[in-house]
């Protein structure tokens, strides 16, 4: 049976290492801030007291005033687990969290997904473009605020997608 | 004197439509000669929302997206959405439910594994005889699924605490048969296959991922068991009543394209054992909780709950976020199929044409399950 | 005229009845002419504009009827009915699949260089067809009976790979370019240990003739040239492109191949070409292997032929329903470190056995069977031990050995989380 780390110890063992990062922590979840997020991460990765090898799942859901990011870890060398959550974006503007795919590859194409369909930009990461929906989709869908299509769309001055990438998509058809 | 042959790559798009993508998943390969130097997987041909769907359904109705998502492990996908909701709604399963619902997704998890090995014989260029051999079987088991439920392929089997429906009287003895024929068409399938030493030099050392790259890039499942990395969510993290059979986890070293086919034809053998089991255990009681416990409107506490399966792909898991009301406010599909495609370009670089396609098969995915 | 060709009974019958006068006729007992004297060419253009067309419109038959029996066949492998439903036993579906074709819309695509566009199906019907002629498919039934058979064979068949290469190349498709690189690589490998495999089969026969060849095979030349029939089987499998060689149409890599672009009547071409090439590929083996159309009366000697083509069919069939494909590399070691070198064993052998025995009886014939077969045991298995890979070996379970440490270290019970069930 795997076991869970509990959210008060694991903020304090990560306090040890790194002060004043962990902002809450409440049953097996701790909220860190979204700058220290590289930092934390790398320390649960490679740090022997947590060992966190696998990152099994990024998501983000939308709290209306801001956007909480959850990575849910595995330890496979401990059997264990662990959930760290950031919040960002409050006032839903710009809401960004950096990247942890230098950490993690397999956050690759999860942080993409979340990007495409949630709208949190990833900073750092080196394939930043939407995996579901095709480049210049106006919004994001799986905010709460997206209500129809024709609201949704978004100026073509004001959308953000990187430039170039939509025109790369379409290029070399065989 | 020598003379310089002037060479260039030349990209072509593979895909959407394309007859060994498994689904419309587009590839732009860059190759030198038939030599692959560059891929770049373009998902989303297949994206119907899902995730946004959920949140306007109540918890029982996105029972019938989940169907949708992996459509050759529908029950599967459901065990792992009600694992979530009963964590979210801290719902006490019946027994024999839960017997019921591990029955019926080792029986998918056959079924799986099946369709897998069967397409990927077909990626090698096999004329369609051991696809249909492991069509015929799966045949059988799906005829087994409407006996439960009346569905096949999309079944919307389970509820909250259990299932919708108890397995009719002749459910048994027909499992009974499809049991006992089981392992011979597995050996036949042994001899064919395994022995062959077209398949064998094919698939041998072909696409190797090493434990550590595939950790790293969180992929699980069978992929992970056929290099070694004895993972399996059943084993290491029971849910449901896991924790009660006996089974072995078959391990390859190799890592490469024929370990990852011989990890699933073991694990078919396993997975017939743990249903001779659960057949053993399963006794007669209530086939979910009573409805005044568990209502059609569930009603979770405000909160989140995350709750993963081993899926016959990898790591299935659902994150949902309750704000109390009938409907999830947030679901999260952890996909197996997505995240085991992370590692695509490493696998497919630097191997042939024809190695293409088996590699791509071999990691097993759904696109309904990738795009979701 | 050549009188050759008048030792080949339809020709003989059309021929007389239509210039009975002439030398070789009046010979043979025939005696009423139709034409006047002088008029010799147009009996013998009418005579072969009839006798081709006959030839072809069998072969053609012989086709369609191959290609709903292949599939009833691989219905029955594969465990369904196949096709069952239009005519006694599906008969007709292949009639019906040819009609379709041809009502199909015949699409040229913008980039594709519509000359070449149209010659290549052209280019891969023509050679097979003209193998045709030189098969002797029974006792005084061939079209022609040159005294280079085998040459004429190998040079004609050989043009069905350029017109691949057209093919795929004409069709300006990146696709279709694979398939045409990969045609020109194995193609012309495979000629080689297809030409060379037959050498054993002249020497025994002395002659390069079709009809000598089936003459001389007192003693089936399977028995006598295992070797040779063996190269010669798997080499004309690749050169008609079934599986497990059938990498040019790769449908699980390149979807279809060369063909990807053609449609209607053109793509039926191809279609045709590529079973009829089978059918020919089948009928050259009995030709050359299994004594032709030699048998025991009272059964007609052109029966004998077909069932022994039919035999070989199926057991081309067989492999192609069973096996995968081999890789593009795979193929051509097997061509060139295979089959070539087996090829030249052969001939090295058979050319010691004839320079002991110049002219065989039949005991000699049984005694270089026997050495034949043991060489051919010895050789292919010798062959197939350095051919395959090094490191093969049966992949041995190994529950107990994970490589990568799982759960090697507890996570201590002071942190563990003691709220209930959390994943």
């Amino acid at each position: 049976m795997s076991k869970a780390w509990d959210g008060a110890k694991l903020a304090e063992a990560i306090h040890k290492s790194i002060p004043d990062v962990v902002v809450d922590a409440n049953g097996t979840d701790i909220w860190i801030e979204p700058d220290s997020v590289l930092e934390v991460m790398r320390l649960l990765r490679d740090d022997a007291e947590f060992q966190f090898q696998l990152l099994s799942s990024v998501t983000a859901v939308d709290y209306i005033s801001y956007f909480e990011i959850v990575y849910h870890l595995t330890s496979l060398t401990r059997n264990a687990t662990a959930v760290i959550k950031s919040k960002t974006g409050f006032g839903r503007d710009e809401a960004r969290i950096p990247s942890v795919v230098d950490i993690w590859r397999g956050a690759d194409l999860q942080e993409r997904e979340v990007w495409d369909l949630m709208g949190i930009i990833f900073e750092g990461h080196p394939n930043h473009k939407r995996i579901m929906l095709w480049e210049g989709f106006p919004g994001h869908p799986l905010r709460k605020d997206l209500a129809t299509y024709e609201q949704s769309i978004v100026p073509e001055a004001e959308r953000r997608v990187p430039s170039g990438v939509a025109n790369e998509v379409e290029e070399g058809q065989g | 004197m020598t003379t310089q042959v002037r060479t260039e790559p030349i990209t072509v798009n593979l895909g959407p439509q394309h007859p060994s993508t498994h689904g419309v998943f587009r590839m732009r390969v860059t190759f030198d000669g038939e030599e692959i130097i560059d891929v770049e997987p373009i998902f989303g041909y297949l994206h119907r929302g899902s995730e946004k769907l959920a949140e306007e359904r109540t918890y029982v109705q996105v029972v019938t997206l989940t169907d949708r998502m992996d459509y050759v492990g529908s029950m599967l996908n459901n065990q792992a959405y009600m694992l979530a909701v009963e964590k979210l709604a801290g719902v006490e399963p019946a027994p024999r439910g839960v017997w019921l619902r591990m029955i019926a997704s080792e029986l998918q998890r056959i079924a799986s594994h099946l369709v897998a090995v069967g397409f990927l014989i077909q990626d090698l260029g096999a004329w369609g005889t051991p696809l249909i051999y492991t069509m015929r079987e799966r045949e059988k088991i799906l005829d087994l699924f409407e006996m439960l439920c009346g569905a096949r392929i999309t079944n919307s089997y389970l509820r909250p605490g259990g299932v919708f429906m108890d397995a009719p009287e002749e459910f048994w003895p027909a499992m009974n048969e499809v049991l006992d024929e089981l392992p011979p068409r597995i050996d036949d399938l042994d001899d064919l296959l395994t022995d062959n030493d077209i398949i064998f030099s094919r698939t041998k050392g072909v696409s190797i991922l090493t434990p550590e790259q595939m950790i790293d890039a969180s992929i699980t499942g069978p992929m992970l068991r056929a290099a070694g990395v004895d993972w399996d969510l059943r084993h290491r993290d029971p849910y449901d009543y896991y924790d009660q059979v006996k089974f072995d986890r078959p391990l390859h070293t190799a890592g490469d394209n024929f370990a990852r086919y011989w990890v699933r034809v073991q694990e078919m053998r396993e997975s017939i054992k743990i249903i001779r089991q659960c057949e053993q255990l399963i006794e007669p009681g209530p086939i979910r909780p009573e409805h005044d416990d568990v209502p059609w409107l569930l009603r979770p506490p405000v909160g989140d709950a995350y709750a993963a399966i081993e899926h016959s792909k990898g790591e299935l898991g659902f994150y949902l976020v309750s704000d109390g009301s009938i409907s999830p406010y947030r679901c999260h599909v952890r996909a197996p199929s997505l995240i085991n495609l992370t590692l695509l370009r490493d696998m497919l670089v630097g191997e042939l044409l024809a190695d293409m396609f088996v590699s791509f098969g071999s990691v097993d995915i759904n696109m309904g399950e990738v795009d979701r | 005229m050549n009188s050759t060709f008048l030792d080949n009974s339809l020709f003989r019958n059309i021929y007389c009845y239509l210039a009975g006068g002439s030398d070789g006729c009046a010979s043979r007992g025939y005696d009423t002419a139709i034409l006047p004297a002088g008029f010799e060419w147009l009996a013998f253009a009418i005579t072969a504009f009839i006798i081709i067309n006959i030839v072809i419109n069998a072969g053609l038959g012989a086709v369609i009827v191959y290609i709903w029996g292949e599939r009833r066949i691989l219905g029955r492998i594969q465990n369904r009915t196949g096709p069952n439903r239009w005519g006694p036993f599906g008969m007709f579906t292949s009639v019906a699949d040819a009609i379709k074709t041809l009502f199909k819309e015949d699409i040229v695509p913008d980039e594709a260089d519509r000359w070449l566009f149209n010659l290549a199906p052209i280019l891969m019907v023509f050679p097979v067809l003209m193998v045709l002629a030189v098969i002797p498919f029974g006792v005084g039934t061939f079209v022609v009976d040159i005294n280079v058979g085998i040459l004429f064979v190998i040079a004609v068949t050989s043009v069905s790979g350029i017109s691949v290469v057209l093919a795929s190349w004409a069709s300006g498709n990146r696709i279709s370019i694979f398939a045409g690189m990969r045609s020109v690589a194995m193609l012309i490998s495979y000629e080689i240990p297809m030409a060379l495999s037959l050498i054993g089969v002249l020497m025994l026969a002395g002659s390069m003739s079709l009809g000598a060849i089936v003459e001389a095979q007192d003693l089936p030349f399977i028995l006598v040239q295992p070797l040779g029939l063996f190269v010669f089987l798997i080499a004309a499998q690749a050169e008609t492109s079934r599986t497990p060689f059938d990498l040019i149409e790769a449908e699980s890599e390149l979807a279809a191949g060369y063909l990807n672009d053609y449609s209607s009547m053109k793509f039926g071409i191809f279609f045709l070409a590529e079973f009829l090439a089978t059918i020919v590929a089948s009928m050259l083996i009995v030709t050359l292997f299994l004594g032709g159309w030699r048998g025991w009366d009272p059964i007609p000697s052109q029966v004998w032929f077909a069932g022994k083509t039919v035999l070989v069919l199926l057991f081309i069939m067989w492999m192609r329903f069973s096996w995968p494909r081999l890789r593009v590399d795979q193929i051509l070691v097997l061509a060139w470190k295979g089959l070539f070198e087996l090829t030249l064993i052969n001939i090295f052998v058979t050319a010691i056995l004839i320079a002991i025995w110049p002219d065989p009886g039949m005991t000699e014939l049984l005694i270089m069977s026997v050495i034949n077969w043991i060489v051919f045991f010895i050789s292919v298995w010798l062959v197939s031990k350095l051919l395959r890979p090094s490191d093969y070996s049966a992949p041995t379970p190994q529950p107990n050995r994970p490589a990568y440490p799982v759960a090697t270290d507890e996570l201590p019970d002071e942190v563990a989380y003691t709220g209930g069930a959390t994943r």
